[in-house]
């Protein structure tokens, strides 16, 4: 053991109300920065997996056109040229769905592909009536795509698939107009087509309340036929093996299938900006508790200094220097980090298993997701983040009275005049 | 016989003043002074005269506006910091009126806190020393006692053993006996006397009490920043 980290020691421990004050608001901030980390970035993942299970990681539509600007090869000539690009032109949906898929089949990470027919609709119950999506699909394709199995909570996908006439329709939509699983609803096209009458094989919930309650699933042909669509879908929707390639891939995929390429990261910009802005506005509301552990160890040393201004001349005149003197002070700050980080990131560990055992109010959350618990992502950056955090405020502010300390002029304070 | 003892410290037209502005003091107005090894020297003299302004400066504790400081014929007074620090170190052990024991640690720990700093011998031996040399001081026993379980006068004992722990050519000592009491001042200030005149060292010492003076070898009384 250093001479410098006995003495630091020694120092600290004798001061033990004020290092217990430091020490207890260095677990604490590291704690429940673990905490709020973990809960926030948990909530983002859960959201990111819902959307996409539900939407996929990429949708294909519209075509691209690139709009060409004619050029004169010369002023006295009236030869031109197509040169230069002027810009883009989308065609929407896309024409030649099948070839497309045939060609997203040699992208690597492309998992899955399914052709979706959309269009506006009204549904009609007994009860009510109520504006709608119709999705078209091709049902084996788009398991592929999706986790739609998984959210169906009442009913059969098995069902869908062997029934011609057979719809899913989302929870929210399905309680609005008080149906159950082998109602039959109306759908109206609203495009002058007589309505069709429709049986319900399934009801899903994605938990995203947008689409619960406008979202009807029916066959592609069905769609075809009903949309007057007998060509051509609104977007094919993709799997990717690895999601977070996806605005690499998009960008591959406009070049290559001349059709726009939207990743989920761009579709869902707007919540993940909102995630973003959660995490780091909580970040920043527990590093208040980091910032008073700073300022309990900037207290706690300050306090010492003041304390030991006749031990920091008795060691200047037995032959330590300036550097030690800072050291030993340091030291200190250094040994309560250490307790204060490993002391915390049990009680974030632990705290973080613990809320995401809690249920949540009311039953839980829905509207952007479905959860009836907390859902916590723990990973070893919230541990190193949480402690960086500690180390960066607690280190600064103990070097101010470090240095102070080191400052002092040993023959000033044996004289008692030291300021 | 003093003449033929080596000069282990020397000082020379010291100027120092303390204070600011329209409160500054001339305290040490041009003195010069030369202690050899294995001699004790006392200065003596009323309070504010510059004694123990003078004692910090000899134990380059202080710096000087004017004049020169040598340690064993090296000049000093003009070094940097970290040059004077090791100087304390190696050269200088300092005895203080208010024992200055590190109170949180043991009479062991505090006369090995110089050893340890200086990390000229190993663990073991720098525990053997501080060892003999609070068996020396009488306090072979107590060795492990926290400086808040020691009186004032086995605190003061501690303090001289921490002083000679690094066998510095000079001891400097600021009223060592000035808390206390007659019996005590006695014992401390033999222990002190005989250990450096064992060892060859030069003993300054500031003190207003005029038996402990008067046992010294040498008295040098001070008055308005000279030697008189």
């Amino acid at each position: 053991m250093s001479p410098n980290f006995r003495i630091a020691f020694r120092f600290l421990t004798a001061k033990k109300r004020a290092m217990t004050m430091s020490l207890a608001c260095t677990i604490i901030g590291v704690g429940l920065f673990i905490v709020t980390q973990a809960t926030t970035s948990g909530f983002e993942e859960f959201f990111i997996k819902t959307i996409l299970g539900t939407d996929g990681a990429m949708r294909i539509q519209d075509e691209i056109q690139d709009t060409i600007h004619a050029i004169k090869t010369s002023e006295t000539s009236d030869f031109t040229v197509s040169a230069r690009e002027e810009g883009r032109k989308y065609i929407e949906g896309v024409q030649e769905p099948t070839q497309i898929i045939e060609a997203l089949a040699n992208f690597a990470n492309v998992s899955g592909a399914s052709a979706v027919l959309r269009g506006n609709i009204q549904v009609r119950s007994s009860f009510k009536n109520e504006s709608a999506q119709i999705f078209g699909i091709e049902i084996d394709q788009h398991v592929k795509v999706s986790v739609l199995k998984s959210q169906v909570i009442e009913g059969s996908l098995d069902v869908f698939r062997d029934t011609p006439s057979g719809v899913l329709i989302g929870s929210v939509l399905a309680a609005r107009l008080h149906l159950q699983v082998d109602s039959s609803i109306l759908i109206d096209p609203l495009n002058q087509q007589p309505a069709r009458r429709y049986r319900i094989c399934g009801i899903y919930e994605t938990g995203v309340r947008d689409i619960d309650k406008s979202r009807v699933y029916v066959r592609l042909s069905e769609a075809r036929s009903l949309l007057k669509k007998p060509t051509g879908v609104t977007f094919i929707q993709l799997n990717l093996n690895d999601p977070y390639r996806a605005p690499q891939d998009a960008l591959h995929m406009e070049e290559v299938l001349r059709h726009s390429a939207e990743p989920w990261q761009e579709r869902e910009k707007s919540w993940l900006s909102a995630f973003s802005a959660l995490k780091i506005s909580s970040g920043i509301t527990v590093s208040v508790f980091t910032l008073i552990a700073g300022l309990a160890m900037f207290n706690t040393l300050a306090m010492i200094v003041l304390e030991k201004t006749k031990d920091i001349a008795i060691l200047r005149s037995m032959g330590y220097e300036r550097s030690d003197i800072t050291q030993i002070f340091l030291w200190q700050a250094v040994i309560v980090l250490a307790v204060g980080i490993v002391a915390g990131s049990l009680f974030g560990g632990g705290a973080t298993y613990a809320i995401s055992q809690m249920p949540l109010p009311r039953g839980g959350i829905t509207g952007i997701f479905a959860t009836k618990h907390f859902i916590v992502n723990l990973t070893p950056w919230h541990f190193v983040e949480a402690s960086l955090t500690a180390i960066v405020t607690v280190m600064v502010a103990s070097l101010i009275p470090a240095r102070r300390a080191a400052r002092l002029e040993p023959g000033d304070i044996v004289r008692g005049t030291a300021q | 016989m003093a003449e033929n003892r080596t000069i282990a410290l020397r000082c020379t037209n010291l100027h120092r003043y303390l204070g600011e502005g329209e409160g500054r003091v001339h305290v040490l107005k041009g003195v010069s002074f030369e202690a050899r090894s294995g001699d004790v020297y006392a200065i003596v003299g009323p309070s504010g005269c510059g004694k123990s302004t003078l004692l910090y400066l000899l134990g380059l504790l202080d710096q000087p506006e004017e004049g020169e400081i040598s340690i064993n014929g090296q000049l000093m007074s003009n070094s940097d910091d970290a040059a004077r620090t090791a100087a304390r170190g190696e050269h200088i052990g300092f005895v203080f009126q208010f024992h200055f024991l590190m109170l949180e640690f043991s009479a062991l720990d505090n006369v090995m806190m110089p050893m340890r700093k200086l990390g000229k011998l190993t663990p073991d031996q720098m525990t053997d020393r501080a060892h003999q040399l609070l068996t020396s001081v009488g306090l072979g026993e107590k060795t492990h006692r926290l400086g808040t379980q020691l009186s004032g006068g086995e605190q003061q004992r501690v303090a001289v053993a921490r002083a000679l722990a690094n066998q510095p050519s000079i001891i400097l000592a600021d009223e060592p006996t000035g808390n206390l009491d007659v019996k005590n001042s006695s014992i401390v200030f033999d222990l002190l006397t005989r250990l450096a005149k064992e060892n060859g060292q030069a003993v300054i010492l500031v003190t207003h009490n005029p038996d402990i003076a008067g046992r010294c070898d040498f008295t040098r009384p001070m008055r308005d920043g000279l030697f008189v």
